[in-house]
C-alpha cells in the first residue's frame, strides 16, 4: 500500500477544551443528528478538567481488521481508515478486544461496530477543532510508522498519565 | 409533542421510592417552555395553594432539574435547578453548566422532579430508561472530588458489567452536593464537574434535605428531533460564529474582571462592599493566567470556553483545582475578603467548590462576618480565631466551619440575611445593615453606586430572584439586560454568555422556532410568555414563608450599604439617593404591570390567564392597603 495521500488525525490532548464540537459535527455527518454516543470521536472526561479525545489511531498493523471473524472491516486505500461494513458486522466485539485502546464500540442503537472513517479524507472533527482555534485535532499526512499505534490507548490510561502530570498521582489513581 | 423535547419527565418520590414518567401538555410547554418557566408552572400548580406553609427544606418541597427545548442545540449545556428557595422563599431558576442536560435528553427525559425525602443517603442513576435509586452512604460527607470520582467509577463498572462486549463506556454526567448541601447550608449549591454550580437559590440544601447526594445519567440516544434541522444548524452556526469572534472574552472569560470591574467601573465588592474600587494589579488577569494556562475548558458545544482549568502545584495553596476562577468568585472569594492575590483566591474558590458552596452566597457571608469582626461586634471568642481582611487561611477555616455547622458556622450556614437577624438578636445591635442581600439572596458582584456597571437602580430591588445578577429588572422591559430575557435563557435552557451580541440575540428567536416549530415572536415573549412566568415568580416571592416574608415597601430596595457613598476611587463621594431608587422602582412597577405597592395588577393577571394567581394575591393586596 502506498503511503501517498494517506492522512492521520494528530491529537494533542492538552489542547482539547472539552467543547465536544467534534462530536456534534461527527454525529451530524454520520447520523444526521446530534448524537454524542454515536460520534466516531468521543471526548472522555473521567476526571474533570482532563478531557481526552478518543478515536481510531489507524495502527500500522490494523489488529482490529485481522481480528474480525466475518471480514466486516477493511482498510481504505484512499485514506488508510478502517471501514466497517454494517451489513456484515455482527457486533461480536472482537475488534474492540483486539484494539490496544479498545477504541471501537457498538453503535448505541444498531448492531455494528463504530470506527472513525476519516470522513473519506476530510474529517469534520478536525475542521470544527481548527475553527475553534484549539488544534487539539490536526490533519497530517500519514507516513508508514509504528508510532501511530502508540496513540491507541484506553481513555483510562491516557487520563491517568495526563492527570498525574496536571494534578498529581493521587487524583490520577482515583479513576 | 412539540419538537426539541424528549417528551417525558421523570418523577421520583424519594419517600416511597416510586419512579414514574410524566408528560407535560403541549400547550403548557408552549406557554412555559422549560427550565425556569416550566418549574414555575409546576411549583405553582402543586404548591401554590399552600405556598406560605411549605418549608423549603421539608419533604413537601420539590426539587426540579429541568432542561428546555433549546438545551443541547444552543452551545454550552445548561440545566435549570429549582424548587421553593431556602434563600428567598420564592422560586429561583438557577442554572448550571455541564453535559448533564445533554445526557438527560439523550436518555429520553426533559427533566426530573423529586418529591419527598429519602430515608437514607441516596443517589439516582439513570441509564436511558433504566432508572434506579441507589445507596449513597459511602459518599455522604465526602467532598466534590471524591464524590464524583467514586460514583463515576462505580457507574462505569456497572455499565461495563451490564453491557459486556459493547466497548468502553463513557462517564455518566453528574449533579451532586457537597457537605454544605448535606448540612442544609442555605448557601449550598448543586454542583457539576467539580467546579460548576447552580448557586443562586440554595438548592444544594434542598437536595441535602431530601438525602439526595447525586444524580448520574448516561443517555445513549440522539438529541430529540427538531422541527427544521437545516434552519436549526444555520442558527446554531450563526451563534457559534459570532462567539468565535470574541477573541479576548474567549481568552479571559470573565476572569479579567477581578481587576477591571474594580479599577475601571468601581462596582466590585471590596471588604463587604465598604468600597467598590481597587487598583490592585496583583489581581490582574495576567496573574491568573499563570495558573490556568493548563487548559481552556468548555461545556458541550461551547465556542467561548469562558472557564479555564486553574491548578496550583506548589506553595501554601498546593493542590487547589478550580475554574479560572470566574469574575464572581474572584470578587466574592477575593476582593470582597480583602484577598488580592490570585493563588489565595484560587485556593478559596477550590475549597468552596469542594465543600459544595455557591461562591457568591458563601463569600457574602464570609465578608459579612469579617466586617462584624472589624467592628468588634463579633470577637475572637465568638469565632475561635482572628478574622482579618486578606487572611485566606482564616476564611478557609470559617468555610469549613460553615459547611459542618460548627460553632458560629451553625448560624452563618443560614446565609447572610438570616444570620444577620440572629446575630442582631444575640448581640443586641442591628447588623442587618451590613447584610448585602436582597430578599435573602446575596447580590451578585456588580454594584450600582458608580453608575458604570450594567445593573441599575431598580435592577436588584425588583428582580423576582432577589440579588441574582443574572436576572435583573430593567426598563425598558425588552432591554438586552432585562429580566424577561433572563427568563428566556433560563427557560430555554441556554447559556446567557452566547447572547451578549445583538445579532446572537436575534438568532435565538429564530433558533427557538426552528427547533420547536412554534412561531414565537419577541413581541409575544415580552408581552405574554415571559410575563406569566415573571408574575408567578413575583407572587410566590411575596407570599414567602414560613420563616420570612417580604414586604415590597420595605424589601424592594437596595442593600442599606449602597446608600453610603464610596470613599475611594474616581467615584468617591457619589451618593445614591433614596428618592431616585424609589422613583426607578415605581417606574419599573408601572412598566411591568404592578400596582404602586409592587403587586401584580388584577387586570394584568387576568390578561395573562392567571386568575388563580390573582385570587391568591388578593390577601396580600388587602394586607398592604
Amino acid at each position: 500500500m502506498s503511503s501517498s495521500g494517506l492522512i492521520w488525525i494528530y491529537r494533542n490532548y492538552l489542547n482539547c477544551s472539552g467543547c465536544r464540537r467534534c462530536e456534534i459535527v461527527c454525529s451530524l455527518s454520520h447520523e444526521g443528528k446530534i448524537w454524542p454516543e454515536a460520534s466516531r470521536i468521543r471526548i472522555f472526561m473521567l476526571i474533570p478538567g482532563i478531557e481526552i479525545p478518543h478515536l481510531c489511531a489507524q495502527c500500522h498493523d490494523y489488529p482490529c481488521v485481522s481480528a474480525c471473524p466475518v471480514e466486516a472491516l477493511s482498510i481504505s486505500k484512499e485514506t488508510g481508515a478502517v471501514l466497517v461494513d454494517k451489513e456484515k458486522c455482527t457486533a461480536c466485539g472482537r475488534c474492540i478486544e483486539a484494539c490496544p485502546g479498545n477504541i471501537p464500540f457498538i453503535h448505541p442503537s444498531d448492531n455494528y461496530a463504530v470506527i472513525c472513517d476519516l470522513c473519506g479524507g476530510d474529517p469534520e472533527c478536525v475542521k470544527a477543532c481548527k475553527e475553534g482555534g484549539w488544534n487539539a485535532l490536526q490533519l497530517v499526512k500519514r507516513e508508514s510508522d509504528y508510532n501511530f499505534k502508540l496513540y491507541a490507548k484506553t481513555p483510562d490510561r491516557i487520563t491517568k498519565e495526563l492527570a498525574a502530570r496536571i494534578y498529581g498521582e493521587e487524583i490520577a489513581e482515583a479513576i | 409533542m412539540p419538537k426539541g423535547y424528549a417528551g417525558k419527565i421523570l418523577e421520583i418520590d424519594l419517600s416511597s421510592e416510586n419512579i414514574k414518567e410524566i408528560k407535560i401538555d403541549k400547550d403548557i410547554l408552549r406557554q412555559y417552555i422549560g427550565g425556569r418557566g416550566l418549574a414555575t408552572k409546576i411549583l405553582w400548580d402543586r404548591l401554590g395553594n399552600r405556598w406560605e406553609e411549605i418549608d423549603p427544606l421539608g419533604p413537601e418541597n420539590l426539587l426540579l432539574m429541568l432542561t428546555g427545548p433549546l438545551t443541547g442545540f444552543v452551545p454550552g449545556g445548561r440545566i435549570c435547578i429549582s424548587g421553593k428557595s431556602p434563600q428567598s422563599n420564592g422560586i429561583v431558576g438557577s442554572t448550571v453548566g455541564g453535559e448533564f442536560p445533554i445526557d438527560l435528553k439523550c436518555a429520553g427525559y426533559d427533566g426530573i422532579i423529586f418529591t419527598g425525602t429519602a430515608e437514607k443517603p441516596t443517589y439516582l442513576f439513570i441509564k436511558d430508561s433504566d432508572v434506579e435509586l441507589k445507596d449513597a452512604s459511602h459518599v455522604w460527607g465526602k467532598g466534590a472530588k471524591e464524590t464524583l470520582l467514586t460514583l463515576v467509577r462505580e457507574a462505569r463498572r456497572e455499565l461495563e458489567n451490564r453491557y459486556r462486549g459493547r466497548g468502553i463506556w463513557r462517564e455518566p454526567s453528574a449533579l451532586y452536593i457537597g457537605p454544605a448541601g448535606e448540612n442544609l447550608c442555605r448557601t449550598a449549591a448543586v454542583v457539576s464537574k467539580w467546579v460548576h454550580a447552580a448557586g443562586y437559590g440554595g438548592y444544594g440544601a434542598v437536595m441535602g434535605s431530601k438525602n439526595l447526594k447525586a444524580v448520574l445519567v448516561k443517555g445513549t440516544g440522539p438529541l430529540p428531533e427538531v422541527h427544521d434541522m437545516e434552519e436549526t444548524l444555520k442558527f446554531i452556526n450563526e451563534i457559534v460564529e459570532i462567539n468565535l469572534g470574541k477573541d479576548m472574552f474567549r481568552r479571559w472569560g470573565t476572569g479579567s474582571a477581578g481587576y477591571t470591574v474594580g479599577a475601571e467601573l468601581s462596582s466590585e465588592p471590596v471588604m463587604n462592599w465598604q468600597e467598590e474600587w481597587h487598583n490592585e494589579e496583583s489581581f490582574g488577569v495576567d496573574k491568573f493566567e499563570l495558573f490556568w494556562i493548563k487548559r481552556f475548558w468548555g461545556d458541550f458545544g461551547c465556542p467561548i470556553t469562558c472557564l479555564k482549568l486553574s491548578v496550583i502545584n506548589s506553595g501554601p495553596f498546593k493542590g487547589a483545582i478550580t475554574d479560572n476562577p470566574d469574575y464572581e468568585n474572584q470578587a466574592y472569594l477575593g476582593t470582597n475578603l480583602g484577598v488580592f492575590n490570585a493563588d489565595a483566591n484560587i485556593y478559596l474558590t477550590a475549597l468552596a467548590d469542594e465543600l459544595g458552596f455557591c461562591g457568591i452566597q458563601v463569600g457574602n457571608v464570609l465578608a459579612f462576618t469579617a466586617e462584624l469582626y472589624q467592628r468588634g461586634i463579633l470577637t475572637k471568642e465568638d469565632l475561635g480565631f482572628e478574622l482579618k481582611w486578606g487572611d485566606a487561611k482564616a476564611f478557609a477555616t470559617l468555610l469549613r466551619m460553615i459547611a459542618r455547622r460548627e460553632g458560629i458556622g451553625d448560624i452563618l450556614a443560614e446565609g447572610t440575611y438570616r444570620a444577620a437577624l440572629k446575630i442582631s438578636e444575640m448581640k443586641g445591635v442591628d447588623v442587618t445593615k451590613y447584610a448585602i442581600t436582597v430578599k435573602g439572596v446575596a447580590v451578585g458582584a456588580h454594584g450600582i453606586r458608580s453608575g458604570k456597571d450594567y445593573p441599575h437602580y431598580a435592577s436588584y430591588p425588583c428582580s423576582v430572584q432577589g440579588g441574582d445578577h443574572t436576572s435583573v429588572a430593567y426598563v425598558p422591559i425588552d432591554h438586552g439586560n432585562s429580566e424577561l430575557r433572563a427568563i428566556l435563557y433560563d427557560s430555554g435552557v441556554v447559556c446567557w454568555f452566547n447572547f451578549f451580541d445583538v445579532k446572537a440575540q436575534e438568532a435565538l428567536w429564530n433558533l427557538l422556532n426552528a427547533v420547536t416549530g412554534w412561531e414565537i415572536t419577541p413581541e409575544e415573549w415580552f408581552s405574554t410568555i415571559s410575563r406569566r412566568i415573571l408574575n408567578i415568580q413575583r407572587t410566590v416571592l411575596l407570599l414567602g414563608g414560613p420563616d420570612l416574608k417580604w414586604n415590597p415597601k420595605i424589601h424592594d430596595d437596595i442593600p442599606p450599604r449602597w446608600y453610603e457613598p464610596l470613599t475611594r476611587g474616581p467615584y468617591a463621594g457619589k451618593i445614591v439617593e433614596k428618592a431616585k431608587i424609589q422613583e426607578s422602582i415605581k417606574e419599573y412597577y408601572k412598566a411591568i404591570g404592578w400596582d404602586e405597592n409592587g403587586i401584580p395588577l388584577s387586570e394584568e393577571l387576568k390578561r395573562l390567564g392567571l386568575e388563580d394567581v390573582d385570587k391568591k394575591l388578593e390577601q396580600i393586596r388587602q394586607s398592604t392597603k
